[in-house]
């Protein structure tokens, strides 16, 4: 059981029960990472509400590499490399904002939003030696399925529909917990932990840790809440393994589909205040569907490599280097009428609740992946063990590998693609 | 006097001087709290602020209006009671081995003075040593003090606002407060 994990090959170091220490913090190891999966796999970078018109932009990055997001004047959403084709400067550094295009600040050369070369300042030097179309802001492969806005700089890799495949079925649910409306971004934490961006892959899809690392939010919060996560031996909650490395650990498996209710569940006592507020303006029905998906839905979709569609946020991963990585914690909520405002205000102090850098959840979260990170740095050799459930999983009806929710499924799932892509040269 | 004044900088409008007695005041709760939570004193602190006050630090560093946006933290009294019993009662790994802190205020500015208020701006830089490493965290403050007709020992803070100067970008995850 405590055997080592050796090999000369990446694809060596992970095996169906474990893998190698050395995962987080391989130098080498990251620099592969970063061109096999990172610049070659289907990576988040915006939701559709972050850019809401024709010059809508987001800053981001695709792996190491910073992009910018825009909505051009046709309404097309493109992913461009935030590099200058002239000398290397970064056209934008603003997180988000409206522009009618970018201009770059060193030699004012200026691109329009589609990314193509507009102009560039005193032309006559260039007369015979510049083809502007052949210099637009780089392009990179842009797709998006309910919603969620996905860029790869892989112009061979598949579509996004066939890589999100079965995922697909809970990104539509995900979304339910707009009650009725669209789904829209209302903030977002960044923050920043001193451990390898696999140790927070690994956390979204990881029940076992919730009572122990966060007792102290469950202890603050009321009984209704605390007894509605307390899911560590109720057999109705399970991890799938949806292909592609994805995965998807319900929680509260109640709330998997917010449509499915029979109107047995009482809304929590909690929100009565919010429940007869929202009663002067909208029908019983509608006042039960946005409540009752207060917290999001029941599941965290976690999708290889670097976003998780997570209860009732986005949990978006960058990798920094080996040993650092950055997130954001995106907080999100109905996109409908004013009356539903006062739902969002209460989504919003749920998440402070939980979320960002002084929430009740992320330090202690952060705390125990830099404790992983700073352990792992002994005996790289050394196995991390990811074999809880193994022996107890099966297919569930639909066919996917399934664990209960305290398993090491979905974990093992990401490994999977990770030793696939690794291997992949 | 119960008439507020309000300082500017504008030419021609004398400055609120921190010698005013009120503002002296105000500044010995900022640095009383300063040291409370340096020293991890949590229950003391919490004995600070009015029933009424709110202790945030936002995201967005140009607004005053914190409701309907999300904030780093946004506690009125109930969240601070649960935050203090989080960082006191021995469940949160982050506040048990929580980095070692000590803070700076200074740069004083005071924004209105009048008998039972004072509103004043600072200065904070707070240096954070964990496992090897110091962080600087670095902010603009905004207190406001309700001044008690018995004295000082009943002054209370109503608001208090940390804007940290990277506010908008990634923080680390911290067990302390700022």
């Amino acid at each position: 059981m405590t055997q080592d994990v050796v090999g000369t090959a990446p694809a060596d170091l992970v095996r169906t029960d474990r893998v190698a220490g050395r995962l987080y913090t391989d130098p080498e190891l990251f620099e592969l990472e970063m061109t096999r999966i990172f610049e070659r796999s289907w990576i988040w970078v915006a939701h559709d509400s972050e850019l809401p018109k024709p010059g809508s932009f987001k800053s981001t990055h695709v792996g190491r590499q910073p992009v910018i997001v825009t909505r051009d004047r046709k309404g097309t959403v493109r992913t461009l490399l935030n590099r200058c084709r002239h000398r290397g400067a970064s056209v934008c550094e603003k997180p988000s904002g409206q522009v009618n295009g970018f201009t770059c600040p060193y030699h004012a050369w200026s691109y329009g939003l589609d990314g193509s070369l507009r102009g560039v300042p005193y032309p006559d030097g260039y007369e015979g030696v510049l083809e502007k179309r052949d210099l637009s802001l780089r392009r990179l492969r842009t797709e998006s399925y309910g919603g969620m806005i996905f860029a790869t700089l892989d112009e061979g890799a598949e579509p996004l529909e066939d890589f999100l495949g079965d995922a697909r079925l809970w990104i539509d649910r995900f979304m339910k917990q707009g009650g009725g409306y669209p789904i829209k971004v209302l903030g977002r934490h960044r923050f920043t932990f001193r451990g390898n961006w696999k140790i927070q892959l690994e956390n979204t899809t990881d029940g076992y840790h919730f009572p122990i690392v966060h007792r102290s939010w469950m202890a603050s919060v009321d009984a209704e809440t605390a007894d509605m996560m307390s899911f560590m031996t109720d057999p109705e909650c399970t991890t799938h393994d949806l292909g592609h490395g994805h995965s998807v650990m319900q929680m509260v498996p109640e709330h998997s589909d917010l449509d499915a209710d029979d109107g047995s569940e009482p809304l929590q006592a909690r929100f009565d205040e919010l429940v007869a507020e929202l009663s002067r303006s909208i029908d019983p029905p509608g006042v039960r569907k946005v409540v009752r998906a207060m917290h999001g839905t029941g599941f965290n979709l976690n999708l290889f490599p670097n976003v998780s569609m997570s209860a009732a946020f986005f949990r978006v991963l960058r990798p920094i280097s080996v040993g650092e990585t950055q997130i954001e914690h995106i907080a999100i909520g109905p996109d409908g009428p004013p009356e539903l405002d006062a739902v969002n205000r209460a989504r919003l102090r749920i998440h402070e609740h939980f979320q960002g850098p002084f929430g009740f959840g992320t330090p202690d979260d952060a705390e125990g992946w830099d404790r992983v990170q700073r352990g792992a740095g002994a005996a790289p050799e050394m196995p991390i063990m990811v074999n809880r459930g193994l022996a107890r999983e099966k297919p569930s009806p639909e066919g996917w590998p399934t664990g209960h929710v305290t398993d090491e499924t979905g974990m093992r799932a990401a490994y999977g693609r990770w030793k696939a892509m690794m291997g992949d040269d | 006097m119960t008439e507020t004044v309000t300082g500017e900088t504008a030419p021609g409008i004398a400055p609120i001087p921190t010698t005013d007695p009120r503002v002296a005041r105000a500044v010995d709760l900022v640095w009383r709290e300063a040291e409370l939570l340096d020293r991890r004193a949590y229950l003391a602190w919490e004995g600070l602020y009015a029933a009424d006050g709110t202790y945030v630090v936002p995201i967005d560093p140009e607004i005053d209006e914190f409701d309907d946006v999300l904030n780093m933290i946004y506690d009125d009294a109930r969240m601070r009671r649960m935050r203090v019993t989080r960082m006191t009662e021995g469940y949160a790994i982050a506040a048990v081995d929580a980095a070692r802190t000590v803070r700076t205020v200074s740069r004083f500015v005071p924004e209105t003075v009048s008998d039972t208020e004072v509103v004043i701006r600072s200065a904070q830089v707070l240096i954070a040593y964990k496992r090897g490493r110091h962080d600087i965290w670095a902010a603009d403050l905004t207190h406001r003090i309700r001044l008690a007709a018995d004295g000082p020992a009943g002054d209370t803070v109503v608001q208090k606002v940390v804007r940290l100067v990277d506010s908008e970008s990634a923080v680390p995850a911290a067990g302390f407060l700022l």
